[in-house]
């Protein structure tokens, strides 16, 4: 991949073939990186007024009493709501979780607390003033008389200790207790096994840190009574669908969302918050326009934190080396309430990938899912299938330690071979393709793996301690097929929407129900169209992130952009070349063998000069005068498509790190990634995920990781007490890749978004791991900071 | 409060910004901002007039003569840490200034904000400590000269009055010692997780005059004394970095070692021995 640039060349190619695939520069680009784009921030409207939001600053308490009169009376402030001002307009005021669970308790999440406050950063009230820094100050002026209650931040606490619920109908702090796999299978596994191997571990919560952090814009029209709001959104239609189902009660048609440039998400954009909410409700009570930005410090307390997993697993193993089952049980932490996709992620999307690239013939799962005095656990990045690789590959660590086998050579021989796909996992996934071994393979030769060993060897003889880490992941990407996970407990769709549209001028629009958020979506879609419909990439405008403009959508997540929304486009595209290859042979006067189509040209098989170019044949759609008999004007299609299983990326990913037991410190010295995420549209795109997909997977194994203190607050609540790592703080990658294609995908692609960030923070701590082997160290918890080391090796005693 | 705004003055002498600062309550000196400013947004200070200092002429510029070398406080970290007569007479000072943050930071803040501040991370600080660096400052009493052990009083508090401000640093240059400053960064802020500077003065083969100055160790930076009286007498060989730093322990803070995110404090200290043992260790082989 790193060499892709010269294969297809970078800039636009001026025909149209082989534009999928090759490394065209990212149309987005030049007014991102100058400042010109627009984000939600930027949007101003007439008479607009500011809101900020008062926040608890405990963890879990009873409002006894607020009193806003000295906030209301200062000049320039416009309106003080609280959490009963909500409750009195009569909105339905709930955010609804979109993921139901077998014995789920859901208890209502309103957009401002009304009887107690459940974790710190939870909005109380809300101040509308004519300029942010009045609104900001008129919250100090806001006087909240609070009952604290103990609290609890920890997931395993939250169930075991008795601790006051954080929520009245789940007395036990337990929201969901998740089955997966067969049990009674796994326990004869274990019987009947030479070894068994077990690994307890934590995975801390990570904060998303998008760069820009969220904001809105909202404006109700009364004499329309339409509500229009601009937002950081990774999916407005579902933002759309939310607000009115679920928080204000404004019919689904009455609302536009509309997402500008949106800078960064994650995962943390995804949901439904309160505070989008509540400014849409002031803009509604006030009949003007409000906005809202969160402050970064804001964010770290109320964007949707990721992971917060407390897991013991076990690998049952024969003497040779084959791995006879698997078993987990994992509390997860959910936060003070349940986000959208907050019981999702640590149930089916975790635990169904606990077979990894390997044939384990029996896997079971529980997963306890706990409310705790924290901001609430959603998808982050990897959402689920990272923890779940986690697991797996740590297991596959130990359990290779307990045959005694080299890591490498350990999952080499338990990997699950090309011959047998589709492959059914005792995970309950049919996984699509794999060539897992080719990449493993690919992997190690660029390390040099046999060499390094050896290196290893020396080097440990002069007290240096080299480590190398493997790890190889599968995912289940390209959310997702509807009626499987309606199966489920999806209270969504998974299906992707795009319309393809010919002007009558031959231009060409391409819109689609997924929103971009950097990952160069105007670049990519205009390349399958291009590739499709035979049309220079000057040609073809792409669209998203508004739904008055584009009808529906799912939007941006789960590694899903590529694979769903790529493969609604290729099919609307297609359906749109049929038409106009009909209109074709009717103005050719032609049957349908006769004609070819070739680089947006229809022409007669061995008469090239008897052709209509798809541009031209636009043109006459529109004109309507000369169509074949029957058929309705115009060239626009526009296509649901709903695949048919997920995609499943996969590759392996080595890191080489030295470790200083005397400071801690750990060096990464080599990062090699080799990825295989099927067809690639374009290979330089891919690269840049898989650099900032390792950046944060690097960031979880050795820097990140948020902490709460005694009191329930967040104590890593800065940039400067939450290490997001820096370039600096990076090795160089040296990327590669396999094609495998999906099979089952319009494009044979698989998606790349979550890929790196799943397989990093494995291979780094399997590296460390690696390195102290001579310590008998066989499992450090994430992050690994030098502290973490030096007291693992005994520097505190 | 997130004032709506603060007032603001330019002062153009020196005399004019004593003036400024006391005759409006409250007011600060406004530097090189890379200090002050953070802590506004983040309202850990929320000062309601600044006195911009920055476009006072005098108060730039570094200058040797004879003994000892002149720092105007208005030199930038990239001013001191690019000086080649810092880099030769005073080499700590200059690593210490090359060391801070990155390069934006370097050619924005200066000596005089980063020293009067009082943030006990800064790097500059552990220099002046171990070079023995005097602080001018000028009042509404006149003229007044700190010794660096003086200055530094508690977690952004110093000695420098509200009505009085830092016009200069002398570093003194007259010995024949040598100087460095260790950093390691700490990788969530950047600063300092621990720095130490060393000065030595050694003659046959004996080091005849020792100071070690650390930050980001305590509530502000300090001397190591401790490992000072061990060093001083000793033979100047490399074996006796390691016994310098086994006395870090009884040099540290009375208070307390601080404790962050990245590192508690009895990791702090042992990072302290293990750099402090590298510097000196270094130094004596450079004797
Ligand atoms: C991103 C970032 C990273 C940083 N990293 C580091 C680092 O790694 N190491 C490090 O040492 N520092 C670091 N700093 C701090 C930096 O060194 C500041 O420049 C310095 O601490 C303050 O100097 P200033 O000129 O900017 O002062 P200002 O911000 O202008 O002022 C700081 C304080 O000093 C007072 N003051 C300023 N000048 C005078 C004067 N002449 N007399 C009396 N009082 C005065 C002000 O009133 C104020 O209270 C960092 C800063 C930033 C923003």
């Amino acid at each position: 991949m790193s060499d892709a640039a010269e294969g297809g060349g970078v800039g636009e190619p001026d025909d149209a073939e082989g534009v999928f695939g090759s490394g065209v520069e990212r149309r987005e680009d030049i007014p991102l990186l100058t400042g010109e784009g627009d984000y939600t921030a930027d949007v101003s409207r007439p008479g607009m007024a500011h809101l900020a939001i008062r926040r608890s600053d405990h963890a879990h308490a009873r409002i006894v009493d607020i009193d806003t009169s000295e906030a209301e009376a200062m000049e320039g402030v416009a309106a003080v709501y609280t959490g009963e001002d909500v409750v009195d307009s009569g909105v339905p005021n709930s955010i609804p979780t979109a993921w139901m669970l077998p014995g789920l308790v859901t208890p209502q999440y309103r957009i401002l607390a009304t009887d107690k406050v459940r974790h710190e950063g939870s909005g109380v009230a809300a101040v509308v003033a004519e300029s942010p820094q009045r609104a900001r100050d008129a919250l100090d002026r806001i006087d909240v008389e609070y009952e604290e209650l103990d609290q609890v931040t920890e997931p395993v606490e939250a169930v075991e200790k008795d601790v006051p619920p954080v929520h009245e109908e789940a007395e036990d702090n337990v929201a969901f207790d998740f089955e997966l796999g067969d049990e009674e299978a796994v326990e004869e596994a274990f019987a009947d096994a030479d070894h068994v191997a077990s690994v307890d571990l934590r995975q801390p919560r990570i904060v998303p840190n998008a760069m820009e952090p969220r904001a809105a814009v909202a404006e109700w029209e009364d004499r329309t009574e339409k509500l229009r709001v601009w937002m950081t959104s990774q999916n407005p239609h579902l933002h759309r669908m939310l607000l009115s189902a679920g928080t204000l009660g404004v019919p689904e048609n009455r609302i536009e969302v509309i997402a500008p440039e949106v800078g960064g998400g994650f995962g943390s954009k995804i949901y439904h918050y309160p505070d989008e909410a509540v400014t849409a409700w002031c803009s509604m009570q006030l009949g003007r326009p409000v906005k809202w930005r969160a402050s970064r410090q804001e964010g770290y307390v109320t964007d949707c934190h990721g992971r917060d997993h407390d897991t013991t697993a076990e690998i049952a193993l024969d003497d040779d080396g084959t791995v006879r089952g698997v078993r987990a049980e994992t509390h997860a932490g959910l936060g003070a309430q349940l986000s959208q996709f907050g019981t999702a992620t640590p149930s089916y999307l975790y635990a169904t990938v606990l077979s990894g690239q390997y044939t384990v013939p029996a896997i079971h799962c529980r997963v306890v899912g706990a409310f705790t005095n924290t901001t609430p656990v959603d998808a982050y990045r990897g959402a689920g299938r990272a923890e779940g690789i986690y697991v797996i590959e740590r297991l596959m660590d130990v359990g290779a330690r307990a045959v005694g086998m080299d890591p490498a050579e350990f999952r080499r021989k338990n990997l699950v071979q090309p011959e047998e796909f589709p492959y059914e996992s005792a995970a309950a996934l049919v996984y699509d393709s794999g060539e897992y071994e080719r990449a493993m393979d690919k992997a190690l030769e660029h390390v040099g793996y046999e060499d390094l060993r050896e290196r290893q060897e020396r080097l440990r003889e002069e007290g240096r301690y080299l480590g190398i880490g493997v790890a190889n992941f599968v995912e289940s990407a390209g959310l997702s097929p509807s009626g499987l996970a309606g199966d489920l407990g999806s209270q969504a769709g998974g299906w992707e929407s795009s319309i393809v549209r010919f002007d009558s001028t031959g231009t060409l629009t391409v819109m689609a129900g997924t929103a971009d958020q950097g990952q160069g979506h105007r670049t990519t879609y205009a390349q399958i169209a291009a590739e499709e419909l035979g049309v220079d990439l000057e040609d073809i405008e792409v669209i998203e992130g508004d739904t008055d403009r584009i009808p529906q959508g799912m939007g941006t997540y789960g590694s899903r952009s590529a694979s769903v929304g790529g493969g609604a486009i290729a099919r609307a595209a297609r359906e749109v070349r049929s038409k106009a290859r009909e209109i074709a042979e009717h103005q050719l006067e032609a049957s349908s063998e006769d004609v070819v189509f070739d680089d947006g040209t229809f022409h007669i098989e061995g008469a090239p000069d008897r052709s209509l170019h798809i541009q031209e044949i636009a043109h006459e759609a529109y004109l309507g005068h000369d169509l074949p008999e029957g058929m309705d004007p115009g060239l626009e299609e526009t296509n649901f498509y709903d695949p048919e299983n997920f995609t499943y990326p996969f590759g392996t990913h080595v890191a080489v790190v030295e470790v200083d037991p005397e400071t801690g410190e750990t060096s990464i010295e080599e990062y090699v990634a080799v990825d295989d995420c099927g067809e690639v549209i374009n290979p330089m795109i891919v690269e840049g995920q898989v650099h900032g997909g390792i950046a944060q997977g690097i960031g979880a194994a050795l820097y990140e990781g948020a902490a709460y203190g005694d009191d329930g607050t967040l104590e890593t609540r800065r940039m400067d007490e939450y290490a997001v790592p820096h370039a600096t703080q990076l090795p160089d990658f040296e990327t590669d890749n396999t094609v495998t294609p999906s099979p089952h995908n319009p494009l044979g692609v698989k998606g790349v978004g979550e890929s790196a960030t799943i397989a990093a923070a494995p291979a780094v701590v399997s590296a460390v791991v690696d390195a102290l082997e001579p310590f008998d160290i066989e499992h450090l918890d994430m992050p690994i900071t030098p502290e973490t080391v030096w007291r693992a090796l005994g520097g505190a005693e | 409060m997130h004032a709506d705004g603060f007032e603001y003055h330019r002062a153009g002498t020196v005399e004019e910004a004593v003036d400024l600062l006391g005759s409006i309550p409250d007011a600060e000196p406004l530097a090189g901002a890379h200090g002050l400013l953070p802590r506004m947004k983040t309202d850990e200070e929320s000062p309601p007039a600044l006195v911009d200092i920055s476009r006072i002429e005098r108060l730039s510029g570094i200058e040797r003569d004879g003994g000892s070398l002149t720092v105007g406080a208005l030199a930038t970290h990239a001013d001191i840490a690019e000086s080649t007569a810092v880099r030769e007479h005073a080499p700590a000072l200059a690593e210490a200034a090359g060391a801070v943050g990155d390069l934006q930071v370097r050619a924005g803040g200066t000596i005089g904000g980063n020293l009067a501040h009082g943030d006990p991370r800064v790097d500059p600080a552990a220099a002046v400590l171990a070079l023995k660096a005097k602080t001018t400052l000028r009042g509404p009493d006149g003229e007044r000269t700190l010794a660096a052990s003086e200055l530094f009083e508690g977690e952004f508090e110093t000695a420098v009055g509200a009505d009085e401000i830092v016009t200069a640093l002398e570093v003194p240059t007259d010995g024949a010692g040598t100087s460095a400053y260790h950093k390691r960064r700490n990788p969530l802020s950047g600063y300092a997780a621990v720095g130490v500077a060393g000065y030595l003065r050694c003659d046959e083969g004996a080091i005849e005059e020792a100071r070690v100055g650390v930050t980001a160790v305590g509530p502000h930076p300090i001397r190591l004394r401790g490992v000072e009286a061990e060093l001083e007498g000793a033979s100047a060989e490399a074996a006796t970095a390691a016994a310098a730093a086994d006395r870090v322990g009884e040099s540290l803070p009375a208070s307390g070692v601080r404790s962050d995110p990245y590192a508690s404090a009895e990791f702090r200290s042992h990072l302290l021995s293990v750099d402090t043992e590298d510097l000196l260790g270094g130094l004596l082989g450079d004797a």
